[in-house]
């Protein structure tokens, strides 16, 4: 399993916001154990999701010069559940922003349906104390390829 | 705006960024030790600050940095020395730095992280 929880970016206005989406489905191994008979997306992957889209947000505003961590989940609210055939759309707003680290508010929809609401504070890895002499750029990208998800619009469009 | 002013709405945001109750933010409590916040926190105090009082808080300002990182010169032995001392008084004056001095151990500097010491802090930007 590779660990990308929304599948692609719809909208992103550097320094301002972010809007990706999630498909779900039954395909997904972890649905079936979660729960048998009742298949729901795990709000913690929800919460996974939103902080991947927040995250790129924050770090794609510093042109992702810093390691991005999720450091802090203040606040995190559940409002209904989501199932297979959803689409997931994760919105996040950049509140707060210095060279520490960033915070965002984030919102999960499905249609008009709000499914969830977080506040999410991410850290400067690299900024931080012990893990000042890192100097290698952030590893979801450089590993992981994620950035193509920020490929805006379709695939072959 | 008064001292009970900022007192409040500093204790309303150490609710928010800590999850504790009201009745344990006391001017005397010091963040880590009595109202358990790490280090993430700090940066979360800092946000919330910011916004509730309408104010920017650069890097450092707030929180003293890099007073233990061997280079500065500030600190020998696990003792802030005068000099570290001396600069804490001018880059961080809403620290109480007299209380401080008495046992200078590095580690002890985060007891002086208090409520009162971010109450000190807002007066000080507010006026500026």
């Amino acid at each position: 399993m590779r660990w990308f929880w929304i599948d692609r970016f719809t909208e992103l206005q550097s320094g301002q916001y972010a809007r990706a989406i999630k498909n779900v489905s039954l395909a997904e191994e972890h649905l079936h154990d979660h729960f048998p008979g009742f298949a729901v997306m795990p709000g913690s992957l929800m919460l996974e999701g939103m902080a991947q889209t927040g995250g790129i947000l924050l770090g794609e505003k510093n042109n992702f010069e810093h390691i991005v961590v999720l450091a802090k989940v203040p606040n995190v609210t559940f409002h209904g559940f989501v199932v297979p055939g959803d689409t997931l759309t994760y919105t996040a707003k950049l509140i707060n922003e210095n060279p520490e680290g960033g915070s965002v508010e984030v919102t999960a929809h499905v249609g008009d349906r709000l499914i969830a609401e977080a506040e999410i504070i991410f850290s400067h890895l690299d900024q931080s104390g012990d893990f000042k002499h890192l100097d290698q750029k952030n590893f979801v990208f450089s590993i992981g390829g994620l950035l193509s998800v920020m490929e805006v619009g379709k695939a072959g469009s | 705006m008064t001292p009970e002013d900022i007192f409040t709405k500093v204790r309303d945001t150490l609710v928010d960024a800590l999850g504790v109750d009201d009745d344990e933010v006391t001017l005397e409590a010091r963040l880590e030790a009595d109202l358990g916040a790490e280090s993430i926190d700090f940066l979360d105090i800092v946000f919330r600050l910011e916004k509730n009082f309408s104010i920017k808080i650069p890097r450092g300002e707030l929180f003293p940095e890099d007073l233990a990182s061997a280079d500065a010169g500030f600190v020998k032995d696990g003792l802030v020395t005068a000099e570290g001392l001396a600069t804490l008084r001018t880059k961080v004056p809403h620290i109480d730095v007299d209380t401080f001095a008495k046992n200078p151990k590095v580690e002890n500097i985060k007891d002086m992280f208090t409520v009162q010491m971010l109450c000190n802090f807002v007066k000080n930007k507010l006026a500026a």
